[in-house]
């Protein structure tokens, strides 16, 4: 049986998930805490910025891409990529009609 | 060899399948088949995200005037559930890998339990939005209470209303199947169907169920959190 006893994935310690559980409860208070402070355009930036690193934590711990192969990594980035033109590509035509009806704006 | 190890191995190698070398390449495909799979998903709700960018660019006072119909308190008891139900999840797999079937079973349990509380909750939210007449269609009624703001068209909310129970839905959706999934994990490891040298199914649930943790760390914020500065 070749390979078998290497086909058991990276296991991380409970300890690490804890913490990453805390950090995420930690930072979901912080971002409904600020949402009631008024900081102007920043607070979307604020939440969005709270939104990525926990997302970031969830993919990278709990998903174990930080131990996966570059093939599983390439397809994270891919995702990324297409989501980036759906979205980007989108915005950039309706964010930017206004300025052919109003010059200036 | 100890008699549990040669178990453990015959199990593996009724798992493996013959169109595969060994047991690594295996779990290595079915992996990237998850991951594949997941994209998908990403694009599926990026539609959803994108018409939600767009309409919130176009109206945005009237998405404010929405979202402070929220209810954040359970909202944001909502992620904390999920977060907790994604920690569980965590450790439920880790269980399967160093072939602790018992540990593994009672953590996706806890999963399970976690997953109904969460949509316990979101049904409250949604009876909640039923009763203020807050589901778009016929019967949809929105006052525009906010005088500083009177220029906002309730239909332009209602655009937001319709974009919340799509993507709450969508997302809920996703939770229903997740719990079955994860049930179904359940039955097969009673059973003894996972070892330290086969436990795809179980790390493959296991991320399905963090992306739909992922799905709702952004629909928090975008939904809940647009602006309760302007509140009041």
């Amino acid at each position: 049986m070749q390979g078998t006893t290497e086909s058991v994935g990276h296991i991380i310690p409970a300890k690490l998930y804890v913490a990453i559980w805390a950090i995420l409860m930690a930072m979901t208070l912080t971002t409904v805490l600020v949402s009631f402070v008024d900081i102007g355009p920043f607070n979307i930036v604020v939440a969005l910025v709270i939104a990525t690193i926990k997302a970031t934590l969830v993919v990278l711990f709990f998903m174990h891409l930080r131990y996966s192969p570059k093939l599983t990594m390439a397809t994270v980035v891919a995702a990324m990529f297409f989501l980036f033109l759906l979205l980007g590509l989108t915005m950039t035509d309706y964010l930017t009609r206004a300025w052919l009806t109003n010059p200036g704006y | 060899m100890a008699i549990s190890d040669i178990g453990d191995i015959q199990v593996a190698e009724r798992a493996l399948q013959h169109h595969f070398a060994d047991m690594d390449q295996q779990r290595d495909t079915s992996s990237f088949g998850m991951w594949m799979f997941l994209l998908t998903e990403i694009m599926f709700f990026g539609g959803l995200f994108c018409a939600y960018l767009v309409y919130r660019a176009s109206y945005y006072q009237a998405f404010v005037e929405g979202s402070q119909k929220m209810n954040i308190v359970l909202g944001a008891t909502n992620t904390a559930v999920l977060i907790c139900s994604s920690l569980t999840m965590a450790l439920g797999v880790r269980a399967a890998q160093m072939g602790k079937p018992k540990l593994m079973v009672i953590l996706l349990l806890i999963t399970i339990v976690l997953g109904f509380g969460f949509l316990g909750i979101k049904a409250v939210e949604y009876h909640e939005h039923w009763e203020n007449h807050e589901f778009p269609g016929p019967n949809f009624h929105f006052e525009t209470g906010n005088p500083a703001h009177p220029a906002t068209d309730p239909q332009h909310t209602q655009i937001y209303f319709s974009l919340y129970w799509a993507m709450t839905g969508l997302h809920a959706l996703h939770m229903v199947i997740g719990i079955g999934l994860v049930a179904w994990l359940v039955i097969a490891g009673l059973m003894g169907a996972y070892t330290p040298h086969y436990s795809n199914p179980v790390e493959n649930v296991g991320l399905y169920w963090h992306f739909v943790d992922l799905v709702w760390i952004y629909l928090f914020p975008m939904l809940y959190l647009i602006s309760k500065k302007h509140g009041g």
